[in-house]
């Protein structure tokens, strides 16, 4: 549905966004995670059409945002990071004016108004100025603004920014409810925005992106091997030498033990399952077996881990 | 052309929703009455004179008081259509609704032309309220209503013109007081631009002459279309149009 390749966008010497590439199936809501200024709402920007690529393609429902701007325009709807609702027009004229513009046929118009209205929760503000309305109302109308020619892509830009906890929960609901019928890019800042609401999370830091994949497979996997947690009750260091004897194991740390009990940190080879073999080590050398789990990074830490570029220590000092 | 509609259709709403028509139309009004009356005075006490001079000519209304009062109403456009451009664009910027527009499937010259029609239609509602004015003039004398349509088309191209300047120079800025500030200077150039012509010799005379805005209007207020000023007057509108579209189109390179 949409599909990005290469993307650059440079603002004279500045680099916005850096040879972006992803993909976004029908249907799918992909999540697009950033610090601040990370190039999330520029990458947006040349989505919707509203700036050019320095460099690059993207495809919107199979056309060329820069090719034939006018028919991917046609299946986006797009939310700006501020709705951008006009202050002096009741929300009716106003979503009746995008649905001009947007080129909703003139016999379709009152029911897609009365639909979007619905769908979104502003049907009781149908009189009431864009300007005179609450945060959260803004946000509402321009979904439904977003929603009004029926597109095939959603593009939402901090969708949640600046709403109260009620109303954020319902927004996702929302966005979580328009995933089967329209294809969802949303941008966020907030991490469990996205492990709550996405399929697929773009990480995107200084205009690059650093990772692509599920929330749950990014938690996993970020690190080059996977991590198990073991509670072994027995001599730390007969436990360690056991541990370190099964096959495919790297590295034990022994990280605590009270008494008897000692925790572990086994790390074993990238895509090797040894928790099996682990397990049988240790009952057969005679230890008791309190605990074994898999230790996933919160996705905070992978956000942390991929985002933050730790300083040499010589250079942090100068 | 349904969008061009559209946006237009917006415009003269906006104007309305916010006091700028009520403002700009009133005190139009206002100024346009009170040279109303003192151009009449002025026509009413020649007439008396002339009366009692017994001479043979007899003044025309046409050319001795609806003339004077169209050229002095010029004046007046010259400070009121900044304030109907400034916004346009300026303030779509500042808010954000400059995004709705742009990513609609709509193209930057439709925008660019839904603005205008929809500054250019405030600007007719401005003249409209001449017709009271010039009503009151058929109903106690005989001026003729042929000159008087040829004059309301060459102020109607008048304001066109500067109306799309305006909205070029809207494009280019965030602030509306800029925006404003910087059209009106501009217009008052157009203006007085044949002021120095004369010093620098016959072509450059000619030349300024030839752009000056007022200049192209006269004739249009004695009953005259002259291709020539047609021309002025649409190459200019369509120059103002173009720039702006460019302008919002390179905007979208710089971000």
């Amino acid at each position: 549905m949409i599909e990005v390749q290469h993307l650059t966008k440079r603002y004279g010497a500045f680099t916005a966004v850096n040879d972006v590439s992803f993909k976004v199936e029908r249907g799918e809501i992909l999540g697009f995670l950033g610090p601040n200024g990370a190039g999330k709402t520029t990458t947006m920007r040349v989505l919707t059409g509203f700036i050019p690529a320095t460099s690059g393609h993207a495809v919107v429902a199979g056309h060329d945002v820069f090719e034939q701007p006018l028919e991917a325009k046609r299946r986006t709807g797009y939310l700006p990071e501020t709705p951008p609702l006009y202050p002096d027009m009741t929300v009716g004229e106003y979503l009746s004016f995008v649905s001009k513009i947007k080129g909703v046929p003139p016999k379709e118009r009152k029911a897609r108004i009365d639909q979007v209205m619905r769908k979104t929760y502003v049907a009781d503000m149908v009189n009431r100025a864009c300007g005179k309305l609450s945060k959260g109302y803004r946000q509402r109308v321009g979904l439904a603004q977003a929603l009004i020619h029926n597109p095939d892509v959603l593009i939402l830009d901090e969708p949640t920014a600046g709403l109260d906890p009620k109303q954020i929960i319902e927004t996702r609901r929302l966005v979580k409810e328009l995933a089967g019928d329209h294809t969802i890019v949303l941008s966020t800042h907030i991490l469990p925005e996205v492990a709550q609401t996405c399929q697929r999370v773009v990480i995107i830091n200084k205009g690059k992106v650093v990772a692509v994949d599920t929330p749950a497979n990014l938690t996993g996997r970020l690190r080059g091997s996977e991590a198990l947690h073991v509670q072994v009750d027995g001599d730390p260091v007969q436990v360690t030498a056991a541990l370190q004897r099964v096959p495919g194991v790297v590295r034990v740390n022994a990280a605590e033990s009270h008494d008897h009990a000692g925790s572990y940190e086994v790390d074993s080879e990238a895509g090797r399952d040894v928790r099996r073999d682990l397990a049988r080590a240790i009952v057969g050398s005679g230890f008791g077996l309190l605990e074994l789990r898999p230790v996933r990074m919160s996705l905070e830490e992978v956000f942390l881990s991929l985002t933050t570029e730790e300083q040499p220590l010589e250079e942090a000092h100068a | 052309m349904r969008n061009v509609m559209a946006i237009a259709g917006r415009e003269l709403r906006s104007y309305f929703a916010s006091p700028i028509a009520y403002v700009v139309i009133g005190f139009f009004a206002l100024v346009f009455g009170y040279m109303y009356v003192g151009v009449m005075n002025w026509f009413v006490q020649q007439g008396m004179q002339m009366g009692m001079g017994g001479g043979p000519q007899s003044l025309n209304i046409n050319q001795q008081m609806i003339r004077p009062l169209l050229l002095n109403m010029t004046v007046v456009f010259l400070l009121l259509v900044p304030l109907i451009t400034m916004r346009t664009y300026s303030e779509e910027k500042r808010s954000g609704t400059i995004e709705l527009l742009l990513t609609s499937p709509i193209t930057d010259l439709e925008i660019v032309l839904g603005k205008f029609f929809g500054a250019l239609a405030l600007y007719a509602v401005m003249l409209a309220v001449t017709l009271i004015h010039f009503g009151l003039l058929f109903w106690f004398g005989r001026p003729e209503w042929k000159p008087l349509l040829t004059a309301y088309l060459g102020l109607l191209l008048f304001g066109a013109s500067f109306i799309s300047i305006g909205l070029f120079i809207s494009s280019l800025t965030k602030n509306q007081i800029v925006a404003g500030t910087a059209t009106f200077a501009v217009f008052l150039l157009l203006w007085i631009v044949d002021w120095i012509g004369s010093s620098f010799g016959p072509t450059t005379e000619s030349v300024f002459k030839y752009l000056s805005m007022t200049g192209h209007l006269d004739d249009f207020i004695k009953g005259v279309i002259d291709t020539k000023h047609l021309v002025y007057y649409i190459s200019f509108i369509v120059f103002g149009l173009f720039l702006t579209a460019r302008s919002v189109d390179t905007e979208r390179w710089r971000g």
